[in-house]
């Protein structure tokens, strides 16, 4: 198996990132690939944080100063971004997997309304958080 | 389309050295498309659910405010579909990103490995959490029989 290895390292890639423009398709895409990755990340504190409430209240009250902070208040709004661009973009694709929305048009279109409706829930969201809320 | 030249279980195109590589088709995928899939749709009422729900007391609030919200039958069982389905969700995204992007395949099958014990840790203890916090800590369960 490794001299397959060997052999695909010396062969060059097709230079592709420094060739094409970035196109609201290739964004978008790559973009719901980061943002999943992000959602991933920030369940650890998710899990720890509700450990801490079952088991440990100094750690949650530490959680709680991190997250009260204005660093991390800015991790949650970007992880708030990160799950309703997600969202949003995953819903894009089940359609896809139906076989709907595949023309240029209905792409860009849907494309635009994904970012859109990130904009507009992740601000709506927090706007509600910092008050209505508190 | 003829099937007759198909006979299931035999493959009489491989040489016995590449099915020795295991080259060619794995034939296994489907499954793991189709699960993710399901999972994201039936995520997208979860997981607003819990922001709807979460928004102001659990978030800001207090480990009390917790606990008794997650005392109610309803909201408990809401967390534990919503943390199982995150957690089969998110290791097969990352399954994915695994697969594509790394090549060396000691490399790939140990982070394979870590992918699928991370997120099962993961779920395991949040839920672990959460039943905690329901069954015991919200003091419906406690019986003056004891």
């Amino acid at each position: 198996m490794s001299d397959d290895i060997d052999i695909r390292a010396q062969r060059p890639l097709s230079p592709h990132l420094q060739v094409y423009r970035p196109q609201i398709t290739s964004v978008l895409s790559i973009l719901h690939r980061i943002t999943g990755v992000v959602l991933a990340a920030g369940l650890v504190p998710l899990v720890l944080w509700l450990w801490s409430v079952a088991y440990d209240l100094e750690m949650y009250e530490c959680i709680s100063r991190f997250f009260s902070a204005w660093y991390g208040k800015l991790a949650l709004i970007g992880w708030t971004a990160a799950f309703y661009y997600h969202m949003a973009n995953g819903v894009r694709h089940l359609f896809w997997d139906t076989g709907v929305g595949f023309s240029k048009g209905a792409v860009v279109k849907t494309g635009i309304w994904v970012l859109l409706f990130t904009v507009l829930a992740t601000i709506g969201t927090w706007y509600y958080i910092c008050f209505v809320v508190a | 389309m003829s099937m007759d030249n198909k006979k299931k279980g035999s493959d009489n195109l491989s040489s016995p050295l590449s099915k020795v590589k295991g080259l060619g088709s794995a034939k296994y995928g489907v499954e793991d498309w189709w699960a993710q899939r399901l999972l994201a749709l039936v995520m997208v009422p979860l997981t607003l659910w819990f922001v709807a729900s979460t928004l102001g007391h659990a978030v800001y609030g207090s480990p009390e405010s917790l606990r008794s919200w997650l005392a109610q039958p309803i909201p408990a069982i809401m967390m534990f579909l919503l943390l199982g389905t995150v957690f089969l969700h998110a290791k097969l995204g990352l399954q994915v990103i695994i697969e594509d992007y790394v090549g060396n395949p000691i490399a790939k099958t140990i982070m394979l490995v870590a992918n699928n014990f991370v997120c099962f840790l993961c779920a395991v203890v949040s839920i672990f959490a959460v039943l905690k916090l329901h069954f015991i800590d919200s003091g419906v369960f406690s019986s003056s029989l004891l």
